[in-house]
């Protein structure tokens, strides 16, 4: 087994970990985090397919703006105090 | 396997956690980060499969760009409709999915 | 039943997703390669990196459509904002203050060298216009920025001006030949500058989507 290949499979089950993770932890905020944990190795995912200007948006947008947006909206719903699911 | 078909196939289990959670969670928020993880696996199926003998695609590349953008914009929408609908009943869960638990405890 | 039901959507999700794995494992090699139809028409196209050819020119109707759908994804968010009075800005802890001063306009420049690198090499109206919304949260978090819900005239013109530009430069080019055909002289600088005005629009909407939807915290 290559490095490559070592360092794919390595992302791809950290992706898919993180992705799982993100909708079933009870918190709320966890995982939000975990989205954007998901964002960030959506990027490095997108630079080893040869695509520096996705890797680019997905940082900034994806995992950045997306997650800032995310977070506040479960800032917000904790501010209500709303019993989470 | 090249890497495009591999990073294929975790697009296509990402698209199945996306879906699953989509569907089967009531909280609207983690509907939203459901959707945002099935369009991050569509993506990758996109990309992975267009360069799934090696090469390196511009196109599907220009279209996930696309993709990412409008995803954005699709989940800020979504999340200013969801604190609507909190203002407005007081739970950020679909009436139907509420009603649905409500039955299932009586 | 209702207790079986996620299982069950848990189990269907599954049984798709290795049906997906099974049909991209049996695909046939490539029928279409566009990869060398690009190569091929990159030297007419205005810029030197394919994927910047792609988006602006190959397929620029697409992104012409996207810049629409995110204005109009901004409308819907402004009009569920509730008050209209302008939220004023509660400054922070000035340590953030003075990283948000130092960054904000260094974050401009990188936006800047985006946007012009992005004919020769990876960046973009994208890349750049992510970075200027990414500036302007951090000011808004660092409380130099006041959230709005009623932006005023100039605010609303650089939130229009890249789908205008755009579209000024598609109906200018119609009468030469199909939709956003550029003539090959033309090229190189009609993308700049559509490229320059969706920067600045695309940055200002998605820092728009941002503090149009949080409100100040007591």
């Amino acid at each position: 087994m290559s490095a490559a290949l070592a360092f794919d499979l390595l992302i791809i089950a950290a992706l898919v970990w993180s992705a799982a993770r993100a909708l079933i932890v009870a918190d709320l905020f966890r995982g939000v985090v975990l989205f954007i944990v998901f964002g960030l190795l959506m990027a490095l995912a997108w630079a080893r397919l040869g695509a520096p200007d996705i890797a680019l948006a997905e940082a900034a947008i994806g995992a950045g703006l997306t997650g800032a947006l995310l977070l506040d909206a479960v800032g917000h719903l904790r501010a209500k105090r709303e019993p989470e699911a | 396997m090249s890497v495009g078909l591999l990073y294929a196939l975790a697009g296509a289990a990402l698209f199945a956690i996306g879906l699953a959670g989509l569907l089967a969670l009531p909280h609207l928020l983690r509907k939203i980060l459901a959707f945002n993880i099935l369009g991050s696996g569509a993506f990758l199926i996109l990309v992975g499969l267009g360069q799934r003998d090696g090469s390196v695609d511009p196109v599907p590349q220009a279209m996930v760009l696309t993709g990412i953008v409008v995803a954005i914009a699709a989940t800020a929408l979504a999340l200013a409709l969801a604190r609507q609908l909190l203002e407005l009943t007081g739970r950020m869960q679909l009436p139907e999915d509420r009603a649905d638990a409500e039955t299932d405890d009586a | 039943m209702r207790r079986v039901l996620p299982v069950v959507i848990v189990a269907l999700a599954a049984l798709l997703g290795v049906a997906l794995a099974a049909a991209m494992l049996a695909l046939p090699p490539h029928a279409v390669r566009l990869p060398d139809d690009v190569a091929a028409n990159i030297a007419v196209s205005g810029v030197a990196h394919p994927i910047t050819a792609v988006l602006l020119n190959f397929r620029g109707y697409d992104t012409l459509l996207e810049i629409a759908v995110l204005l109009l994804a901004l409308f819907g968010v402004l009009a569920l904002v509730k008050s209209h009075a302008a939220r004023a800005a509660h400054p922070a802890h000035p340590l953030l203050q003075t990283l948000a001063r130092l960054l904000a306009p260094l974050m401009v420049l990188v936006a800047g060298y985006l946007l012009w690198v992005g004919a020769s090499a990876p960046g973009g109206a994208f890349q750049a216009g992510a970075v200027l919304a990414a500036a302007g949260v951090l000011l808004r978090l660092a409380g130099l920025l006041p959230a709005w819900a009623a932006p005023a005239l100039l605010l609303r013109v650089g939130l229009v001006l890249g789908l205008l530009v755009f579209i000024a430069v598609a109906a200018a080019v119609l009468g030469h030949a199909t939709l956003l055909t550029y003539p090959p002289a033309l090229a190189g600088g009609l993308i700049l500058t559509i490229e320059a005005a969706l920067t600045l629009s695309i940055g200002l909407t998605l820092a728009a989507l941002y503090l149009a939807s949080t409100e100040v915290r007591p």
